[in-house]
């Protein structure tokens, strides 16, 4: 059970409160009638399954309703640092966890 | 029967208070203070029941969870049976009704046993799915015989007359186990004012430190513990929980214990109190004070009743007052195990031989032993026991100093106990559970908890230090650095001393050789509970099973409820052997939760029934009860789904209710719609994006219908968007798919179009909503409201408008999902109930006829409305649904479902589009999901066409109706299909257009 920390309320809550919506920073191509086929497949249908580092969004659905982004760590489940929409995140590579702990703390 | 094996005197149980229990149809009498196990003991039950796969019989070994034998069925009643007991966890009360699981038909006459000694070479590791998997559909009636003599226990067959709770909490430090770790742990946290919890399994905290009978600070170890609870249950910020096994460590420090508040009170728990609980914990810091586990050595028949580990033996005589035997041989392999043997003698019984498997054992305990008289065999081991339902005597043979040999002769002690102690193994479990693999320690001769990314601290006999007094400073140490990590500044509390007797090293020894090969020596078990010798293990290191996973697998080894507590690591160690690696190349398995069996009930909780998932009702449920209405889920609503008078069958209730709406007028209740408030400059711009069509020049007081695609052009939603004002728009979704729409909404603004000024809210529960459908719809509605002007060309078709409703504010919109005239009047919930009476007040005359979301759907289905979700299916988009009228291609803006709606597939030919289906005989309904064919005579496999999505009798039509989708249905007009149903008929249909009714909508433009 995860304790994720939803940065529009800016408090822990437990995991009953969200739910994740999959892969994050994947934004709706400019113009989709110029994609082609495959550009379209791959934006509908595509999404990475890392072991390790992985940007995510989640809801907190029956909190404030809004979507934020987790990085986490898919093996060991460590949630790393979560982020409000349309913000980059810090942690792109698991050897700066050590750094995400001194933020978070 | 009498206590024959109970002492006169010492223990901690109360002689005073006799307690009467039954165990296996027979009348046993214990005190207060026995487990179920100590009481059997104390009556010198030996049988307990009979193993899994060869039927041997078992008697109970161990004095706490690990036990793999005494697994019991418990309950004086149906009501309160519960599986999977173990007897040394379960205290004794008054009444108390138990039954071996093992052991059908019975613990003396048993079916396995014939099997297990006739053919017990023939029952080798994958036995079972070599031999009973074929063939595979007589698994079903080999199954139930060997679960049944296998044992596995049932479950109750009525309703659980309990209940059982949850309950949530915070806190800064959280101790696993009340030992002498676990208690000095918390007291240095709880000094320094964290909140912290301390949770034990057994009924009486102090572990180890019961049964001990080394002095702290010269006094009684009890003393200590008893000053320690004092003083911790004196502070605000501790809560002690007893009888509260710490059963799962999950991700970011979630724990959860489960607590059996009155399984030692009676059958059943005492009136208003729950029978057990679930804490659920998020705790900053953990402290795993879990102790250690006494392995057992493993030799021939060493399942035989009366082998037994040492530790438990101690514990049965110093906590329960119970000498198990008469006679005692002890085999070990270190020092700690001589306080048994002492134990024993001081109890007054014959200590045969110490048997201890190191040449090298002098020192202090073998000095002690001396003194006291005993017979030291050293250098030496027990290579088998014998007896038949008891042990009778042990085998005692030299041992080479490597332990992989016997050397010289053999002799045999008579004797009736065989305790057993090959070191301990620390109870590691817990922190496995969230991923962590535990680290082969050499000095501790066991595995320890490994690195770890929560915040969990280890400290004492699981962290591999076993003495009392390393125990003791550990967890006060472990225990303050808890708390100050947790934010209170701690210093280690100040620990008793101990006085004993210095240890030498202990041996690595695991199973003991035989002179004959494993294979052909006298079984050796390694788990009892599921049966694992060290042969089969060889075996499967034979067929070629190298990664301890599989070997388990393989072997079932670990797999019992007790998780191979006992077993595991003896198992390891000859899988290691046999592989010529050692133990850490081997590796271990990993724990899982939960570390004990929990209940179902306990999981549950109080979300049963009611409580298990919300029901939601409609302002007007209470008179939709009263009038008789058959109920539908739908989502969590509950929606009236007919009428029925008197004796009516369903469908003849639906009959009526269709005929009263088009013929008169009738009247539902909608409210469960969802509602989506939609405000901002932007909302337009919005609804243009997520719908199909249009939404650029709806007009303020104007209704439109829209389809919502997702990205690949396959319908989700569909339903009415109407226009508030410049700015403000009200959509109404499908009942089930309204909070899925809602957070789609969300997302796409927040993640994608976040500078769109648009806001949007839920608005189902605040209003009530109810359809006046039928051609007399707008004579009742007028006599209702003397504000809102219902003239058919100023309110017309897709209109709404705002006014009083029956005295109270009420929008209304003129829109049909039946094909009727029809105005839907929306009003603030609470007066939904005033108002649907009113109506029904006026409505007499009209004979106004509520109907429910059946004859809903017949009426919808005579038109050809599509229901997004029955009809669709994620498969299916507008043009397969023939509504390109609901897609504007040329918006702006690329609306979602666009581009997805273009690709190859969508737009290939032969696709399943939805068309109407009318059998050739008007009798026959067809069944939902019915297949069309062709050419029922095909040979196999016959191309399928596709299959109905809706089929209704309709009254109005004197006919049945279906819709469903056919590959390139709409260009099949008129064609006859076939649907070959599974009673053996096959339906003639033909395809048709889906308006079965008033194709020009002339109706609802009345």
């Amino acid at each position: 059970m995860f304790y994720l920390f939803c940065p529009y309320c800016g408090e822990h809550r437990e995991e009953e409160e969200f739910h994740p919506r999959g892969q994050a920073h994947l934004s709706r191509p400019e113009d989709p009638d110029g994609c082609t086929d495959e550009e379209w497949g791959d934006f509908i249908y595509f999404r990475t399954n890392p072991r390790g580092l992985h940007h995510e969004i989640w809801v907190h659905a029956v909190g404030c309703r809004k979507f934020f982004n987790v990085t986490r760590d898919t093996q060991s489940y460590e949630i790393l640092e979560t982020y409000r929409m349309g913000s980059a995140p810090r942690i792109t590579d698991l050897n700066d966890k050590q750094q995400s702990r001194e933020v978070q703390a | 029967m009498t206590q024959r094996n109970r002492l006169d005197t010492g223990g901690r149980i109360d002689r005073g208070t006799p307690l009467g229990f039954k165990f296996n149809g027979q009348h046993y009498q214990g005190f207060a203070g026995d487990t179920l196990a100590s009481a059997l003991l104390a009556n010198g039950v030996d049988v307990i029941g009979r193993s899994f796969k060869y039927s041997r019989p078992r008697g109970i070994v161990a004095a706490s969870a690990e036990e793999p034998n005494a697994v019991f069925q418990l309950g004086a009643t149906e009501a309160t049976q519960v599986p999977n007991v173990r007897a040394t966890q379960q205290e004794l009360f008054d009444g108390l009704v138990s039954q071996p699981t093992s052991g059908w038909p019975g613990l003396k006459i048993d079916f396995m046993g014939v099997v297990g000694s006739l053919l017990g070479r023939m029952l080798p590791p994958g036995f079972y799915y070599k031999t009973f998997m074929f063939p595979q559909a007589a698994w079903d009636t080999y199954e139930k015989y060997i679960r049944k003599a296998a044992g596995l226990g049932r479950s109750p067959r009525k309703p659980d007359v309990d209940t059982y709770d949850h309950l949530n909490h915070h806190t800064d430090v959280l101790i696993v186990g009340a030992g002498p770790t676990g208690l000095s742990a918390a007291l240095s946290a709880a000094r320094a004012g964290a909140r912290v919890i301390l949770a034990d399994e057994q009924a009486e905290m102090g572990g180890s430190l019961l049964d001990c009978t080394d002095k702290l600070d010269d006094k009684p170890a009890a003393e200590w513990v008893r000053g320690t609870l004092q003083e911790l249950a004196g502070y605000d910020n501790v809560l002690l929980l007893p009888r509260a096994t710490v059963n799962g460590y999950h991700d970011h420090n979630f724990l959860t214990i489960h607590e059996r508040r009155t399984d030692h009170c009676a059958d059943h728990a005492p009136t208003n109190l729950s029978r057990q609980r679930l804490h659920r914990v998020r705790a900053r810091w953990v402290v795993l004070a879990t102790g250690a586990h006494e392995r057992p050595l493993v030799y021939g028949h060493n399942d035989l009743p009366g082998c037994m580990l040492a530790s438990a033996v101690s514990t049965y005589i110093n906590r329960y007052a119970v000498v198990p035997g008469r006679k005692l041989v002890l085999m070990t392999t270190n020092d700690n195990a001589y306080r048994t043997a002492f134990d024993w003698q001081d109890a007054g019984r014959e200590v045969v031989a110490i048997v201890d498997t190191r040449a090298y054992a002098t020192g202090a305990w073998q000095a002690e032993a001396e003194r006291r008289g005993l017979k030291i065999l050293k250098g030496m081991a027990v290579i088998e026991a014998r007896g038949r339902q008891r042990v009778t005597g042990a085998v005692v043979a030299g041992l080479t100093s490597d332990g992989n040999r016997v050397t010289g002769d053999r002799q045999i002690l008579n004797c009736d106990t065989l305790a057993s102690s090959g070191g301990w193994s620390p109870v590691v479990h817990l922190s496995c559970h969230t991923g962590s693999r535990p680290v082969w320690d050499d000095d501790a001769i066991g595995f320890l908890p490994g690195k770890t990314v929560q915040q969990q601290l280890v400290a004492g006999a699981v962290n591999g230090r076993y003495s009392l007094s390393d125990c003791l400073t550990d967890g006060a140490s472990i225990g303050a650095e808890a708390a100050t990590k947790a934010g209170f500044p701690a210093k280690p509390a100040t620990v008793p001393f101990v006085r004993t007797r210095p240890e030498i090293g202990a041996m690595a020894l695991f199973c003991v050789p035989h002179p004959k090969p494993n294979s052909r020596a006298p079984k050796q078990f390694v788990d009892f509970q599921t049966d694992v010798t060290a042969a089969a293990i060889e075996l499967a290191t034979r067929e070629g099973f190298e990664s301890i996973e599989h070997i388990k697998r393989y072997t079932a080894m670990g797999f019992g409820t007790d998780q191979g507590k006992l077993g595991n690591i003896n198992g390891m160690a000859v899988a290691a052997k046999s592989l010529n690696q050692t133990i850490p190349e081997t590796g271990t398995t990993i724990f899982r939760p939960n570390y004990t069996p929990v209940t179902f009930g306990a999981i549950a909780g109080r979300h049963c029934n009611d409580l298990f998932d919300p029901i939601r009702y409609s302002a007007m449920h209470e008179w939709h009860v009263r009038n008789g209405a058959r109920f539908e889920d739908v989502g969590q609503w509950k929606r009236p789904w007919y009428f029925p008078k008197a004796d009516e069958t369903m469908q003849q209730a639906l009959n009526r209710e269709c005929l009263a709406t088009r013929e008169s007028v009738g009247i539902l209740d909608a409210s469960t719609l969802g509602k989506i408030d939609i405000q901002g400059k932007d909302a337009r711009e919005f609804l243009g994006r997520i719908y199909t069509n249009a939404w650029a020049k709806l007009p303020v007081g104007k209704c439109r219908y829209g389809l919502m695609c997702k990205e690949d052009g396959m319908v989700f939603d569909d339903g009415v968007t109407s226009c508030m004002g410049e700015n403000h728009f009200v959509m109404t979704t499908t009942t089930g798919g309204a909070a899925g729409v809602l957070e789609w909404l969300e997302l796409y603004h927040q993640t994608e179009w976040p500078e769109l000024d648009v806001y949007m809210n839920t608005v189902t529960d605040h209003w009530a909503t109810m359809t006046l459908a039928g051609p007399n719809a707008r004579k009742l509605l007028a006599e209702l409201t003397d504000d809102i002007d219902l003239d058919r060309d100023r309110f017309r078709f897709m209109d709404w408008r705002q006014g009083t409703v029956a005295g109270v504010p009420a929008r209304v919109f003129r829109i049909s999902f039946t094909g009727e005239l029809s105005y839907e009047i929306n009003v603030q919930a609470n007066y939904g109930l005033h108002v649907w009476e009113t109506l029904f007040d006026h409505g007499a005359k009209y004979k106004l006829t509520p109907y429910g979301t059946e004859t809903m759907h017949i009426l919808r289905a005579e038109k050809g409305f599509i229901i997004a979700g029955q009809d669709t299916d994620g498969s299916v988009h507008p043009y397969d649904l023939g509504m390109s009228w609901a897609v504007k291609e040329d918006k702006p803006f690329s609306f979602i479902g666009k581009r997805g709606m273009k690709r190859e597939d969508c737009v290939r030919a032969n696709r399943k589009q939805l068309v109407g289906i009318k059998t050739k005989d008007p009798s026959v309904v067809l069944p939902e999901g019915a297949q069309a064919v062709d050419n029922p005579d095909h040979p196999l496999p016959v191309p399928m066409l596709g299959h109905i999505t809706s089929s209704y009798y309709s009254a109005c039509l004197g006919r049945s109706i279906a819709l469903g989708v056919i590959k390139g249905g709409h260009n099949r007009m008129g064609d006859t299909v076939h649907y070959p149903l599974a009673d053996g008929r096959i339906v003639e249909a033909e395809i048709c257009n889906t308006i079965f009714l008033d194709p020009e909508g002339e109706r609802q433009n009345v």
